[in-house]
Protein backbone atom coordinates (compact mmCIF):
# COMPACT_ATOMS: atom_id res chain seq x y z
CA UNK A 1 0.00 0.00 0.00
CA UNK A 2 1.39 3.08 -0.92
CA UNK A 3 1.75 6.29 1.43
CA UNK A 4 -1.08 8.23 -0.31
CA UNK A 5 -3.53 5.60 0.12
CA UNK A 6 -2.59 4.58 3.37
CA UNK A 7 -3.07 8.01 4.84
CA UNK A 8 -6.32 8.07 3.34
CA UNK A 9 -7.45 4.91 4.99
CA UNK A 10 -5.71 6.08 8.42
CA UNK A 11 -7.81 9.59 8.51
CA UNK A 12 -11.16 8.15 7.28
CA UNK A 13 -10.82 5.91 10.29
CA UNK A 14 -9.63 8.01 12.69
CA UNK A 15 -10.92 11.71 11.40
CA UNK A 16 -10.91 13.78 14.38
CA UNK A 17 -6.98 11.98 15.47
CA UNK A 18 -4.83 13.01 12.44
CA UNK A 19 -3.63 16.39 12.78
CA UNK A 20 -0.67 16.21 9.51
CA UNK A 21 1.41 14.08 7.65
CA UNK A 22 4.77 14.70 5.84
CA UNK A 23 7.10 12.40 3.62
CA UNK A 24 9.85 12.01 5.77
CA UNK A 25 12.25 10.60 2.66
CA UNK A 26 10.25 8.46 1.53
CA UNK A 27 8.65 7.61 4.77
CA UNK A 28 5.30 8.28 5.99
CA UNK A 29 4.70 10.26 8.62
CA UNK A 30 1.79 10.58 10.37
CA UNK A 31 0.86 13.48 12.84
CA UNK A 32 -1.57 12.15 15.60
CA UNK A 33 -3.49 13.28 18.79
CA UNK A 34 -1.46 11.69 22.00
CA UNK A 35 -5.09 10.35 23.35
CA UNK A 36 -5.76 8.60 20.12
CA UNK A 37 -2.46 6.65 19.70
CA UNK A 38 -2.78 3.44 20.96
CA UNK A 39 -6.28 2.87 19.19
CA UNK A 40 -4.23 4.03 15.78
CA UNK A 41 -1.44 1.82 16.02
CA UNK A 42 -4.12 -1.29 17.82
CA UNK A 43 -5.84 -0.41 14.17
CA UNK A 44 -2.84 -0.18 11.87
CA UNK A 45 -1.45 -3.60 13.28
CA UNK A 46 -4.71 -5.78 12.59
CA UNK A 47 -6.20 -4.27 9.95
CA UNK A 48 -5.06 -6.74 6.91
CA UNK A 49 -4.09 -4.41 4.49
CA UNK A 50 -1.69 -2.62 6.79
CA UNK A 51 -0.74 -5.35 9.28
CA UNK A 52 1.92 -3.05 10.84
CA UNK A 53 3.40 -6.51 12.71
CA UNK A 54 6.10 -4.82 14.27
CA UNK A 55 7.26 -1.80 16.45
CA UNK A 56 11.17 -0.81 15.89
CA UNK A 57 11.25 1.69 18.32
CA UNK A 58 10.09 4.67 19.56
CA UNK A 59 11.79 8.16 19.85
CA UNK A 60 11.77 11.05 22.51
CA UNK A 61 11.85 14.08 21.07
CA UNK A 62 12.51 17.27 22.77
CA UNK A 63 12.29 20.56 20.72
CA UNK A 64 12.63 22.98 23.59
CA UNK A 65 14.36 26.03 21.91
CA UNK A 66 14.25 24.02 18.50
CA UNK A 67 14.54 27.21 15.56
CA UNK A 68 11.04 27.76 14.59
CA UNK A 69 9.31 25.70 16.27
CA UNK A 70 5.69 26.07 18.17
CA UNK A 71 3.73 23.56 20.17
CA UNK A 72 4.19 21.14 22.79
CA UNK A 73 7.73 20.49 23.94
CA UNK A 74 7.87 17.00 23.60
CA UNK A 75 7.12 14.26 21.15
CA UNK A 76 7.99 10.32 20.48
CA UNK A 77 7.90 8.67 17.02
CA UNK A 78 6.71 5.27 16.54
CA UNK A 79 8.69 3.86 13.95
CA UNK A 80 6.34 0.93 12.56
CA UNK A 81 6.94 -2.08 10.23
CA UNK A 82 4.99 -4.60 8.52
CA UNK A 83 7.37 -7.51 7.66
CA UNK A 84 4.44 -9.44 6.23
CA UNK A 85 3.99 -6.40 3.32
CA UNK A 86 7.09 -5.25 3.47
CA UNK A 87 6.38 -1.57 4.66
CA UNK A 88 6.69 1.18 6.89
CA UNK A 89 5.48 4.25 8.74
CA UNK A 90 6.47 6.79 11.44
CA UNK A 91 3.67 8.27 13.91
CA UNK A 92 4.24 11.14 15.57
CA UNK A 93 2.66 12.40 18.86
CA UNK A 94 3.17 15.69 20.62
CA UNK A 95 2.78 16.36 24.64
CA UNK A 96 3.19 19.21 26.74
CA UNK A 97 6.24 20.42 28.62
CA UNK A 98 3.36 20.58 32.12
CA UNK A 99 1.86 17.33 31.15
CA UNK A 100 3.71 14.66 29.32
CA UNK A 101 2.07 12.25 28.74
CA UNK A 102 0.75 9.76 26.02
CA UNK A 103 -0.94 6.34 26.32
CA UNK A 104 1.41 3.14 26.61
CA UNK A 105 0.82 0.71 23.60
CA UNK A 106 2.87 -1.65 25.80
CA UNK A 107 -0.05 -4.25 25.74
CA UNK A 108 -0.09 -4.08 21.74
CA UNK A 109 3.54 -4.89 21.14
CA UNK A 110 6.09 -6.21 23.73
CA UNK A 111 9.05 -4.93 23.45
CA UNK A 112 7.67 -1.26 23.46
CA UNK A 113 7.56 -2.26 27.13
CA UNK A 114 11.59 -1.40 27.20
CA UNK A 115 11.38 1.54 24.34
CA UNK A 116 8.76 3.32 26.67
CA UNK A 117 10.93 2.65 29.44
CA UNK A 118 14.00 4.02 27.78
CA UNK A 119 11.94 7.45 26.30
CA UNK A 120 10.91 7.97 30.09
CA UNK A 121 14.18 7.29 31.42
CA UNK A 122 15.58 9.49 28.59
CA UNK A 123 13.61 12.54 28.39
CA UNK A 124 10.97 12.16 30.79
CA UNK A 125 7.52 11.04 28.94
CA UNK A 126 5.11 9.43 30.92
CA UNK A 127 3.24 6.48 29.06
CA UNK A 128 -0.14 6.31 30.86
CA UNK A 129 -0.92 2.24 31.59
CA UNK A 130 2.89 1.02 31.44
CA UNK A 131 3.34 -1.58 33.54
CA UNK A 132 6.35 -0.59 35.49
CA UNK A 133 7.53 2.62 34.30
CA UNK A 134 11.02 2.78 35.66
CA UNK A 135 14.53 4.21 34.61
CA UNK A 136 16.23 1.39 32.08
CA UNK A 137 19.39 2.88 31.24
CA UNK A 138 20.01 5.22 33.87
CA UNK A 139 20.91 4.43 37.48
CA UNK A 140 17.70 4.75 39.89
CA UNK A 141 18.95 7.39 41.81
CA UNK A 142 19.75 9.46 38.56
CA UNK A 143 18.13 12.99 38.72
CA UNK A 144 16.57 14.46 35.92
CA UNK A 145 16.30 13.24 32.45
CA UNK A 146 19.49 13.22 30.50
CA UNK A 147 18.67 13.81 27.04
CA UNK A 148 16.54 16.30 27.89
CA UNK A 149 18.20 20.10 26.38
CA UNK A 150 18.03 21.79 29.34
CA UNK A 151 20.51 18.58 30.91
CA UNK A 152 23.84 20.31 30.34
CA UNK A 153 26.10 17.64 29.27
CA UNK A 154 29.05 18.38 31.32
CA UNK A 155 26.68 17.86 35.00
CA UNK A 156 27.60 14.55 36.52
CA UNK A 157 25.79 12.64 39.33
CA UNK A 158 27.75 10.55 41.74
CA UNK A 159 25.71 7.35 42.73
CA UNK A 160 25.92 4.42 44.66
CA UNK A 161 22.88 3.05 46.00
CA UNK A 162 21.94 -0.64 45.19
CA UNK A 163 18.89 -1.24 43.60
CA UNK A 164 17.04 -4.73 44.82
CA UNK A 165 14.90 -5.29 41.40
CA UNK A 166 12.52 -7.82 43.42
CA UNK A 167 9.94 -5.16 42.37
CA UNK A 168 10.10 -5.62 38.95
CA UNK A 169 11.10 -9.15 39.14
CA UNK A 170 7.82 -9.83 41.73
CA UNK A 171 5.78 -7.76 38.87
CA UNK A 172 6.88 -10.42 36.23
CA UNK A 173 6.67 -13.79 38.41
CA UNK A 174 2.89 -12.68 38.80
CA UNK A 175 2.44 -11.82 35.16
CA UNK A 176 3.66 -15.46 33.73
CA UNK A 177 1.28 -16.82 36.53
CA UNK A 178 4.24 -18.26 38.61
CA UNK A 179 3.49 -16.75 41.75
CA UNK B 1 7.50 -27.29 26.25
CA UNK B 2 8.04 -25.68 29.47
CA UNK B 3 5.24 -27.77 30.93
CA UNK B 4 6.73 -30.99 30.37
CA UNK B 5 9.97 -30.12 31.71
CA UNK B 6 8.80 -28.38 34.46
CA UNK B 7 6.54 -31.53 35.23
CA UNK B 8 10.32 -33.96 35.09
CA UNK B 9 11.20 -31.82 38.41
CA UNK B 10 7.81 -31.47 40.61
CA UNK B 11 5.34 -34.33 41.69
CA UNK B 12 2.18 -32.87 42.91
CA UNK B 13 3.79 -29.31 43.10
CA UNK B 14 6.63 -30.62 45.36
CA UNK B 15 9.55 -30.50 44.29
CA UNK B 16 11.00 -34.59 43.55
CA UNK B 17 14.48 -33.59 44.20
CA UNK B 18 13.50 -31.00 47.26
CA UNK B 19 15.30 -28.29 45.64
CA UNK B 20 14.09 -24.69 46.72
CA UNK B 21 13.59 -21.46 45.00
CA UNK B 22 16.23 -19.04 44.53
CA UNK B 23 17.20 -15.73 43.17
CA UNK B 24 20.57 -15.80 41.81
CA UNK B 25 22.22 -12.89 40.13
CA UNK B 26 24.23 -13.39 37.01
CA UNK B 27 26.89 -10.68 35.98
CA UNK B 28 27.58 -8.24 35.20
CA UNK B 29 30.91 -9.38 35.01
CA UNK B 30 30.34 -12.93 34.68
CA UNK B 31 32.56 -14.24 31.34
CA UNK B 32 29.72 -15.72 29.46
CA UNK B 33 27.60 -12.86 29.45
CA UNK B 34 29.78 -11.20 26.65
CA UNK B 35 30.21 -7.49 27.89
CA UNK B 36 28.78 -6.14 31.50
CA UNK B 37 25.24 -7.58 31.26
CA UNK B 38 23.77 -8.26 34.47
CA UNK B 39 20.68 -11.42 34.98
CA UNK B 40 18.88 -11.93 37.77
CA UNK B 41 17.54 -15.06 37.85
CA UNK B 42 14.85 -16.54 39.64
CA UNK B 43 15.72 -20.89 39.94
CA UNK B 44 13.81 -23.61 41.22
CA UNK B 45 16.57 -26.42 42.12
CA UNK B 46 18.33 -25.79 38.39
CA UNK B 47 14.97 -24.98 36.75
CA UNK B 48 14.59 -21.43 35.03
CA UNK B 49 11.71 -19.79 36.15
CA UNK B 50 12.36 -16.25 35.32
CA UNK B 51 15.29 -14.41 33.60
CA UNK B 52 15.74 -11.02 34.49
CA UNK B 53 18.02 -8.46 32.41
CA UNK B 54 19.37 -5.44 34.21
CA UNK B 55 20.53 -2.87 31.55
CA UNK B 56 22.36 -0.08 31.77
CA UNK B 57 26.19 -0.86 32.90
CA UNK B 58 27.43 0.15 30.03
CA UNK B 59 25.10 3.52 28.92
CA UNK B 60 27.77 6.03 27.93
CA UNK B 61 25.01 8.30 26.64
CA UNK B 62 26.43 9.06 23.10
CA UNK B 63 23.14 10.09 21.84
CA UNK B 64 23.91 12.87 24.21
CA UNK B 65 27.45 13.10 23.04
CA UNK B 66 26.40 13.07 19.70
CA UNK B 67 24.26 16.03 19.49
CA UNK B 68 27.34 18.28 21.39
CA UNK B 69 29.82 17.20 18.31
CA UNK B 70 29.77 18.16 14.20
CA UNK B 71 27.94 14.94 11.95
CA UNK B 72 31.80 13.79 11.29
CA UNK B 73 32.60 13.86 14.40
CA UNK B 74 29.79 11.69 15.25
CA UNK B 75 31.11 8.81 12.80
CA UNK B 76 33.88 8.06 15.77
CA UNK B 77 31.06 7.35 17.93
CA UNK B 78 29.03 5.50 16.12
CA UNK B 79 32.28 2.68 16.16
CA UNK B 80 31.73 2.40 20.16
CA UNK B 81 27.98 1.42 19.88
CA UNK B 82 28.94 -1.79 18.55
CA UNK B 83 32.76 -2.66 18.75
CA UNK B 84 32.00 -6.06 16.75
CA UNK B 85 30.76 -4.62 13.92
CA UNK B 86 31.79 -1.24 13.75
CA UNK B 87 31.53 -0.76 10.02
CA UNK B 88 27.84 -1.45 9.45
CA UNK B 89 27.41 1.27 12.12
CA UNK B 90 29.54 3.75 10.33
CA UNK B 91 27.53 3.23 7.49
CA UNK B 92 24.17 3.65 9.01
CA UNK B 93 24.91 6.84 10.68
CA UNK B 94 26.85 7.97 6.90
CA UNK B 95 24.07 7.25 5.06
CA UNK B 96 21.49 8.66 7.31
CA UNK B 97 23.52 12.13 7.08
CA UNK B 98 23.96 11.54 3.56
CA UNK B 99 20.04 11.57 2.97
CA UNK B 100 19.67 14.29 5.16
CA UNK B 101 22.17 16.54 3.55
CA UNK B 102 21.27 15.48 0.17
CA UNK B 103 25.04 13.83 -0.56
CA UNK B 104 25.66 10.90 -2.83
CA UNK B 105 28.41 9.15 -2.47
CA UNK B 106 30.25 7.76 -5.90
CA UNK B 107 29.84 4.53 -6.77
CA UNK B 108 33.67 3.50 -6.05
CA UNK B 109 33.09 4.32 -2.66
CA UNK B 110 29.39 2.41 -2.60
CA UNK B 111 30.97 -0.74 -3.66
CA UNK B 112 34.18 -0.03 -1.13
CA UNK B 113 31.59 0.19 1.72
CA UNK B 114 29.76 -2.78 0.25
CA UNK B 115 32.98 -4.97 0.27
CA UNK B 116 34.19 -3.48 4.54
CA UNK B 117 30.73 -3.92 5.48
CA UNK B 118 30.27 -7.76 4.03
CA UNK B 119 33.69 -8.75 5.53
CA UNK B 120 32.85 -6.62 8.99
CA UNK B 121 29.41 -9.47 8.74
CA UNK B 122 32.25 -11.92 8.23
CA UNK B 123 34.38 -11.35 11.42
CA UNK B 124 31.45 -10.29 13.44
CA UNK B 125 29.99 -14.13 12.77
CA UNK B 126 33.23 -15.33 13.52
CA UNK B 127 33.74 -14.35 16.73
CA UNK B 128 29.94 -14.91 17.50
CA UNK B 129 30.49 -18.42 16.44
CA UNK B 130 33.89 -18.39 18.74
CA UNK B 131 32.02 -17.35 21.55
CA UNK B 132 28.71 -19.34 21.22
CA UNK B 133 30.00 -22.39 20.78
CA UNK B 134 32.59 -21.01 23.89
CA UNK B 135 29.50 -20.60 26.09
CA UNK B 136 28.20 -24.46 25.89
CA UNK B 137 31.33 -26.00 26.30
CA UNK B 138 33.36 -26.01 22.80
CA UNK B 139 36.26 -23.92 22.92
CA UNK B 140 38.44 -25.29 19.89
CA UNK B 141 36.09 -22.93 17.30
CA UNK B 142 36.90 -20.07 19.38
CA UNK B 143 40.81 -20.32 18.04
CA UNK B 144 39.65 -21.43 14.39
CA UNK B 145 37.33 -18.09 14.17
CA UNK B 146 39.63 -16.07 15.21
CA UNK B 147 41.78 -17.19 12.99
CA UNK B 148 40.37 -16.07 10.02
CA UNK B 149 39.11 -13.01 12.15
CA UNK B 150 42.64 -12.02 12.23
CA UNK B 151 43.04 -12.06 8.60
CA UNK B 152 39.99 -9.96 8.09
CA UNK B 153 41.12 -7.64 10.38
CA UNK B 154 44.40 -7.41 8.62
CA UNK B 155 42.68 -6.56 5.18
CA UNK B 156 40.83 -3.26 7.40
CA UNK B 157 44.62 -2.36 8.94
CA UNK B 158 45.96 -2.46 5.42
CA UNK B 159 43.56 0.25 4.35
CA UNK B 160 42.25 1.91 7.65
CA UNK B 161 45.35 1.51 10.27
CA UNK B 162 43.10 0.22 12.72
CA UNK B 163 41.48 -3.25 13.73
CA UNK B 164 38.91 -2.80 16.02
CA UNK B 165 37.13 0.49 15.70
CA UNK B 166 37.61 2.22 11.92
CA UNK B 167 36.45 5.23 11.71
CA UNK B 168 36.58 4.15 7.97
CA UNK B 169 32.96 4.97 6.26
CA UNK B 170 32.46 8.63 6.43
CA UNK B 171 30.24 11.03 4.95
CA UNK B 172 29.97 11.12 1.32
CA UNK B 173 32.56 7.90 0.81
CA UNK B 174 34.85 6.58 2.40
CA UNK B 175 38.32 7.71 4.24
CA UNK B 176 40.69 6.46 2.25
CA UNK B 177 41.17 4.43 -1.33
CA UNK B 178 41.99 1.16 -0.86
CA UNK B 179 45.75 -0.19 -1.64
CA UNK B 180 46.42 -1.47 -5.18
CA UNK B 181 47.21 -4.87 -3.31
CA UNK B 182 43.99 -4.79 -1.42
CA UNK B 183 42.11 -6.97 -4.19
CA UNK B 184 44.58 -9.85 -4.72
CA UNK B 185 45.05 -9.77 -0.68
CA UNK B 186 40.69 -10.25 -0.31
CA UNK B 187 40.20 -12.54 -3.38
CA UNK B 188 43.22 -14.73 -1.99
CA UNK B 189 41.26 -14.37 2.08
CA UNK B 190 38.14 -15.56 0.45
CA UNK B 191 39.50 -18.63 -1.61
CA UNK B 192 40.81 -19.38 1.66
CA UNK B 193 38.17 -18.92 3.69
CA UNK B 194 35.73 -20.55 2.02
CA UNK B 195 36.17 -23.78 2.73
CA UNK B 196 36.90 -23.30 5.85
CA UNK B 197 33.42 -22.45 6.42
CA UNK B 198 32.27 -26.03 5.63
CA UNK B 199 35.32 -27.16 8.48
CA UNK B 200 33.95 -25.39 10.95
CA UNK B 201 30.52 -27.00 10.23
CA UNK B 202 32.15 -30.85 10.58
CA UNK B 203 33.83 -29.94 13.49
CA UNK B 204 30.44 -28.09 15.22
CA UNK B 205 26.57 -28.97 13.19
CA UNK B 206 26.05 -32.18 13.60
CA UNK B 207 28.25 -32.84 16.41
CA UNK B 208 25.98 -34.64 18.99
CA UNK B 209 26.56 -33.01 21.85
CA UNK B 210 26.27 -29.49 20.36
CA UNK B 211 22.79 -31.01 19.18
CA UNK B 212 22.37 -31.84 22.43
CA UNK B 213 22.56 -28.39 24.07
CA UNK B 214 21.32 -26.42 21.06
CA UNK B 215 18.17 -28.55 19.16
CA UNK B 216 14.95 -27.72 20.88
CA UNK B 217 16.48 -25.13 23.09
CA UNK B 218 15.13 -21.28 23.41
CA UNK B 219 12.75 -21.73 20.62
CA UNK B 220 11.52 -17.95 19.39
CA UNK B 221 8.13 -18.56 18.22
CA UNK B 222 7.78 -16.41 15.20
CA UNK B 223 4.46 -14.72 16.39
CA UNK B 224 6.52 -13.58 19.57
CA UNK B 225 9.66 -12.89 17.81
CA UNK B 226 7.59 -10.53 15.45
CA UNK B 227 5.34 -8.83 17.91
CA UNK B 228 9.07 -8.44 20.37
CA UNK B 229 11.00 -6.37 17.86
CA UNK B 230 13.26 -9.74 17.00
CA UNK B 231 15.24 -9.21 13.89
CA UNK B 232 18.26 -10.09 12.17
CA UNK B 233 19.38 -13.76 12.12
CA UNK B 234 17.67 -14.10 15.15
CA UNK B 235 14.43 -13.56 13.92
CA UNK B 236 15.24 -15.52 10.38
CA UNK B 237 15.89 -18.65 12.53
CA UNK B 238 12.52 -18.80 12.82
CA UNK B 239 11.30 -18.60 9.36
CA UNK B 240 10.63 -14.90 9.04
CA UNK B 241 12.17 -12.77 6.21
CA UNK B 242 13.51 -10.01 7.55
CA UNK B 243 16.56 -9.05 5.71
CA UNK B 244 16.87 -5.11 5.28
CA UNK B 245 19.00 -5.72 2.15
CA UNK B 246 16.77 -7.65 0.82
CA UNK B 247 13.64 -5.71 1.56
CA UNK B 248 15.05 -2.33 1.46
CA UNK B 249 17.83 -2.42 -0.78
CA UNK B 250 20.00 0.12 -0.05
CA UNK B 251 23.86 0.67 -1.52
CA UNK B 252 23.63 -2.09 -4.35
CA UNK B 253 22.55 -5.09 -2.48
CA UNK B 254 19.65 -4.94 -5.44
CA UNK B 255 22.30 -5.43 -8.18
CA UNK B 256 23.70 -8.71 -5.84
CA UNK B 257 22.71 -12.46 -6.60
CA UNK B 258 22.37 -13.90 -3.02
CA UNK B 259 19.95 -16.08 -0.68
CA UNK B 260 18.27 -14.65 2.55
CA UNK B 261 19.10 -17.65 4.70
CA UNK B 262 16.17 -18.79 6.57
CA UNK B 263 15.51 -22.07 8.84
CA UNK B 264 12.50 -22.61 10.37
CA UNK B 265 12.91 -24.42 13.34
CA UNK B 266 13.56 -20.80 15.63
CA UNK B 267 15.96 -22.79 18.39
CA UNK B 268 19.60 -22.07 18.73
CA UNK B 269 20.60 -24.31 16.33
CA UNK B 270 18.59 -22.65 13.66
CA UNK B 271 20.20 -19.24 14.52
CA UNK B 272 23.61 -20.74 14.36
CA UNK B 273 22.86 -22.60 11.27
CA UNK B 274 21.52 -18.98 9.53
CA UNK B 275 24.40 -17.23 10.65
CA UNK B 276 26.67 -20.31 8.73
CA UNK B 277 24.89 -20.33 6.19
CA UNK B 278 25.21 -16.40 5.64
CA UNK B 279 28.83 -16.15 5.71
CA UNK B 280 28.14 -17.92 2.46
CA UNK B 281 26.32 -15.25 1.07
CA UNK B 282 28.81 -12.77 2.11
CA UNK B 283 31.59 -14.89 0.41
CA UNK B 284 29.37 -14.79 -2.77
CA UNK B 285 28.69 -10.95 -2.22
CA UNK B 286 31.94 -9.86 -1.58
CA UNK B 287 33.26 -11.41 -4.69
CA UNK B 288 30.82 -10.17 -7.07
CA UNK B 289 31.55 -6.53 -5.55
CA UNK B 290 34.92 -7.15 -6.22
CA UNK B 291 34.55 -8.08 -9.68
CA UNK B 292 32.27 -4.64 -10.21
CA UNK B 293 34.51 -2.39 -8.01
CA UNK B 294 35.16 0.53 -10.47
CA UNK B 295 37.93 2.77 -10.79
CA UNK B 296 37.13 6.71 -9.51
CA UNK B 297 36.79 8.68 -6.94
CA UNK B 298 35.93 7.65 -3.27
CA UNK B 299 34.76 10.53 -1.59
CA UNK B 300 32.06 12.76 -3.03
CA UNK B 301 32.59 16.87 -3.16
CA UNK B 302 31.35 18.41 -0.38
CA UNK B 303 31.11 21.74 1.21
CA UNK B 304 33.37 22.66 4.42
CA UNK B 305 30.71 22.49 7.14
CA UNK B 306 28.16 19.63 7.01
CA UNK B 307 24.79 21.21 7.77
CA UNK B 308 21.33 19.36 7.67
CA UNK B 309 17.87 21.70 6.76
CA UNK B 310 15.60 22.60 9.75
CA UNK B 311 13.32 20.70 11.01
CA UNK B 312 14.37 17.70 8.78
CA UNK B 313 13.96 14.29 10.22
CA UNK B 314 15.26 10.87 8.87
CA UNK B 315 15.16 7.12 9.80
CA UNK B 316 17.49 5.03 8.13
CA UNK B 317 18.21 1.62 8.63
CA UNK B 318 20.61 -1.51 7.50
CA UNK B 319 21.35 -4.87 7.65
CA UNK B 320 23.52 -4.85 10.44
CA UNK B 321 25.78 -8.35 11.34
CA UNK B 322 22.77 -8.45 14.40
CA UNK B 323 19.62 -6.88 12.62
CA UNK B 324 18.15 -4.21 11.38
CA UNK B 325 20.39 -1.14 13.09
CA UNK B 326 18.57 2.39 12.48
CA UNK B 327 19.51 5.59 12.94
CA UNK B 328 17.11 8.61 13.59
CA UNK B 329 18.26 11.82 12.67
CA UNK B 330 16.85 15.91 13.49
CA UNK B 331 18.89 18.32 11.98
CA UNK B 332 18.66 21.85 12.78
CA UNK B 333 20.48 23.77 10.65
CA UNK B 334 23.53 23.75 12.18
CA UNK B 335 26.59 21.58 12.16
CA UNK B 336 25.42 19.54 15.05
CA UNK B 337 22.35 17.08 14.83
CA UNK B 338 19.58 18.00 17.01
CA UNK B 339 18.85 14.95 17.46
CA UNK B 340 20.30 11.17 17.06
CA UNK B 341 18.57 8.00 17.98
CA UNK B 342 20.61 4.88 17.13
CA UNK B 343 17.84 1.50 17.14
CA UNK B 344 19.98 -1.48 18.10
CA UNK B 345 19.16 -5.00 17.09
CA UNK B 346 20.48 -6.17 20.18
CA UNK B 347 17.83 -4.44 22.70
CA UNK B 348 14.84 -5.96 21.22
CA UNK B 349 16.53 -9.07 20.68
CA UNK B 350 17.91 -9.23 24.53
CA UNK B 351 14.14 -8.48 25.20
CA UNK B 352 13.17 -12.04 24.61
CA UNK B 353 15.53 -13.74 26.87
CA UNK B 354 13.28 -14.72 29.68
CA UNK B 355 10.42 -15.93 27.55
CA UNK B 356 13.41 -18.43 25.84
CA UNK B 357 14.89 -19.30 28.84
CA UNK B 358 12.01 -20.22 31.07
CA UNK B 359 11.44 -23.93 32.02
CA UNK B 360 14.67 -24.54 30.76
CA UNK B 361 18.15 -25.49 33.15
CA UNK B 362 20.18 -22.82 34.29
CA UNK B 363 23.27 -23.72 32.03
CA UNK B 364 20.57 -23.31 28.93
CA UNK B 365 20.67 -19.71 29.64
CA UNK B 366 23.97 -19.62 27.80
CA UNK B 367 23.10 -21.15 25.37
CA UNK B 368 20.29 -19.24 24.49
CA UNK B 369 22.13 -15.84 25.30
CA UNK B 370 24.92 -16.64 23.28
CA UNK B 371 22.26 -17.52 20.38
CA UNK B 372 21.07 -14.43 19.84
CA UNK B 373 24.14 -12.54 19.18
CA UNK B 374 23.85 -9.93 22.08
CA UNK B 375 26.24 -6.85 21.90
CA UNK B 376 26.01 -5.06 25.40
CA UNK B 377 27.27 -1.35 23.80
CA UNK B 378 24.61 -2.06 21.61
CA UNK B 379 21.92 -2.43 24.43
CA UNK B 380 22.97 0.13 26.47
CA UNK B 381 24.71 2.84 23.86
Amino acid sequence: MDAQAMLEKITAKFPGAVKGSADRFGQLEIQLEAKSIADVIAFLRNDSELAFNMLIDIVGLDYSAFPGHTGDRFAAVYLLKSLTLGHRAQLKVTAPEDKPEVPTISHLYANANWCEREAYDQIGIKFVGHPNLKRILNHHEFVGHPLRKDYPITRRQALSANESLMDEMAVRLKERGWE
Amino acid sequence: MTDLLLSQVKVGGESQFGTDEYVVNLGPQHPATHGVLRLIVKLDGETVKETMPVLGYLHRSIEKICENRTYPQCITYTDRIDYVSAMSVNLAFALATEKLMNIEAPARAQWLRMIFVELQRLASHLLWMGAFAGDIGALTPFLYGLRERERILDLFEMTCGQRLTYNYIRIGGVMIDILPEFVPKCRAFLDYFEPKVDEYEDLLTYNPIFLERTKGVGIIAPEVGINAGVCGPSLRGSGIACDVRKQQPYLYYDQMKFNECIETAGDCWSRYKVRMNEMRESVSIIRQCLERLEPGSFEAKMPPVLKAPVGSEIYSRIESSRGEMGVYLVGDGTAKPWKSKYRCASFSNLYVLDQLTKGWKVADIMAVLGSLDMIVPEVDR
